[in-house]
């Protein structure tokens, strides 16, 4: 317990010496505003034009919030469809990660072309983005089960859908809410680089406007509203994760090992 | 004399009944073309209702092959497994089994582990919505405090050490009073003391309600404790070689098992086995 209050107060030493460092250094240097603001300037700039920014930051997060909620569907549907069974696992895993390296900016124009420039490309880079993480865990979840567990349910004559619900799916928990760490802030990042090609609300495009006017505070503070909303939720959805999957780290002594 | 006159009462009471489960010239082999392993060749076994029998013989002679059969968790390779005169699959018959580990589903508590089967088994699980919080709840209290688990029911698997989580397994395997109870080396992997605790927990669970028991054990000791009849099995291929009778009073107990009879039986099984698997003859 000592132990980890001692970690944590590490944690938060390095931040603010972080951010200390850096206000030192743009005095002790001279370094202008228009190449790297001081945090102090940020923070000010931040609350001077909350107002202007408030509605481009709801607007992100809305974005997000609706990609990541599609991506969680769809995510959770093709994971439960290719996890739950070996065939398809093997079938679909190769096209899978074919998909999933494709760097996903290079799509954002082609979700214009169809959708026209605004919130639905954004939400679909959103969704797109944060939707591997979340089938290849799921999947993986799925197809990891052990079968010691699964033969408990099989010797009781149970169907394949006794079966997912009540072992498979649960098994599979702790893997779909890790991947929602990363997923949430991956479809961050998706509606930025949406909201930056082709948009006109949206952090991503109040910064994209910021810097072409040489706004540079502005740029830094659009930054650190995603790195704010990006933190807010990763904390959610840790929360979430250790209430619901708190089970797994007990495992040492799990019941199969 | 007592003992004998029982076993030979349970024999002839047995002639009259169709088996209740019934092996006819099973054969079932692990792996395909070339590379195959008979796990068991040409097997008749017939196991009639309410008996426990136990299996024993050397690793690899195929008794947990027999166990899986019987439960429809593979299917034969040749031959017949009919349980209750019917084939596996289409039998109405309800069966619980236990593993060599707990097998605990992690993320439910230990009330909700031993709930499972009445979630999934018919005619149960019609009323398990209804029944869980009152009927169904009550009952896996009562049988947690049969085996020594009372007060235990809302922990968790990993804070329970082994020996509770095989008597929660047990009782897994009892909730839904299954007709046909198959034991895969329930107590192997527990020490002496719990071990022979757990037999006893065994026996009165079964003296209570009579289920038709399978045991696979490599424990002789175990064997002739628990079980009316000890089927002794050879390796590769894997048969049964030696069918018994186990003539002791019940209830036992683990003192019985110094007696000299006791003993005598447990080291003829032993020379059956050790006869049966020369490759490990020199070792043990």
């Amino acid at each position: 317990m000592k132990n980890q209050l001692r970690r944590r107060a590490y944690s938060i030493a390095l931040i603010v010496g972080f951010f200390l460092f850096w206000e030192f250094a743009c005095v002790a240097f001279g370094i202008k505003d228009i190449v790297l603001p001081r945090p102090s300037q940020i923070v000010i700039t931040l609350i001077d034009r909350l107002p202007a920014i408030w509605p481009h930051a709801v607007q992100t997060l809305y974005t997000t919030m609706v990609g990541f909620a599609l991506g969680i569907f769809f995510g959770v549907l093709i994971g439960v469809v290719i996890g739950s069974s070996g065939l398809a696992y093997d079938t679909a895993y190769p096209l899978l990660v074919g998909f999933s390296s494709i760097p996903k900016v290079a799509v954002v124009p082609i979700f214009v072309l169809w959708f026209g420039a605004g919130t639905v490309p954004a939400v679909l880079t959103a969704m797109i983005l944060c939707i591997f993480p979340i089938v290849v865990n799921v999947a993986t979840g799925l197809a990891t089960t052990e079968p010691e567990l699964e033969d408990v349910m099989r010797a009781l004559k149970a169907s394949k859908l006794d079966i997912l619900v009540n072992v498979g799916l649960p098994r599979a928990m702790p893997y779909f809410f890790a991947s929602l760490k990363v997923a949430i802030t991956q479809a961050f990042v998706g509606t930025v680089i949406a909201e930056t090609v082709a948009s006109n609300r949206g952090i991503g495009n109040l910064m994209m406007i910021a810097s072409s006017n040489f706004d540079v505070p502005l740029v830094f503070a659009g930054l650190l509203i995603l790195a704010a909303l990006g933190v807010a939720l990763y904390l959610i959805f840790s929360f979430i994760e250790s209430r619901v999957t708190g089970w797994t780290r007990r495992t040492d002594e799990f019941a199969v090992g | 004399m007592m003992h004998a006159r029982l076993a030979e009462a349970t024999l002839a009471h047995r002639t009259a009944r169709e088996p209740f489960v019934q092996l006819q010239e099973v054969t079932h082999t692990y792996g395909r073309l070339s590379r195959t392993v008979t796990a068991l060749q040409e097997t008749n076994l017939r196991i009639y209702e309410g008996d426990f029998v136990a299996l024993v013989g050397p690793s690899g002679c195929g008794k947990s092959t027999i166990l899986k059969l019987i439960t429809g968790l593979i299917s034969a390779s040749s031959g017949y497994v009919l349980v209750a005169g019917r084939e596996i699959g289409a039998e109405p018959v309800r069966v619980g089994m236990a593993f060599q580990n707990p097998t605990m589903l992690p993320w439910l508590s230990l009330r909700d582990n031993v709930m499972l089967p009445l979630k999934i088994v018919p005619p149960f699980r019609q009323q398990y919505r209804r029944k869980r919080k009152g009927e169904y709840r009550d009952r896996v209290e009562a049988l947690l405090a049969q085996v020594g688990l009372a007060g235990f029911s809302d922990k968790y698997p990993w804070q329970l050490s082994g020996g509770m989580l095989q008597r929660a397994s047990l009782c897994r395997a009892l909730i839904h009073e299954p007709q046909l109870l198959m034991l895969d080396e329930p107590f192997g992997a527990l020490d002496q003391f719990t071990r022979e605790e757990l037999w006893g927990v065994m026996q009165n669970l079964w003296l209570s309600r009579k289920p038709t028991v399978v045991l696979v054990t490599h424990d002789l000791k175990e064997a002739a404790y628990l079980a009316n009849r000890i089927c002794v099995m050879q390796a590769r291929p894997g048969r049964i070689i030696d069918d018994n009778e186990v003539p002791f009073a019940r209830p036992r107990s683990v003192a019985m098992t110094y007696e000299p009879n006791f003993v005598a039986l447990t080291q003829r099984l032993r020379e059956l086995i050790v006869a049966a698997s020369p490759a490990q003859e020199a070792t043990s």
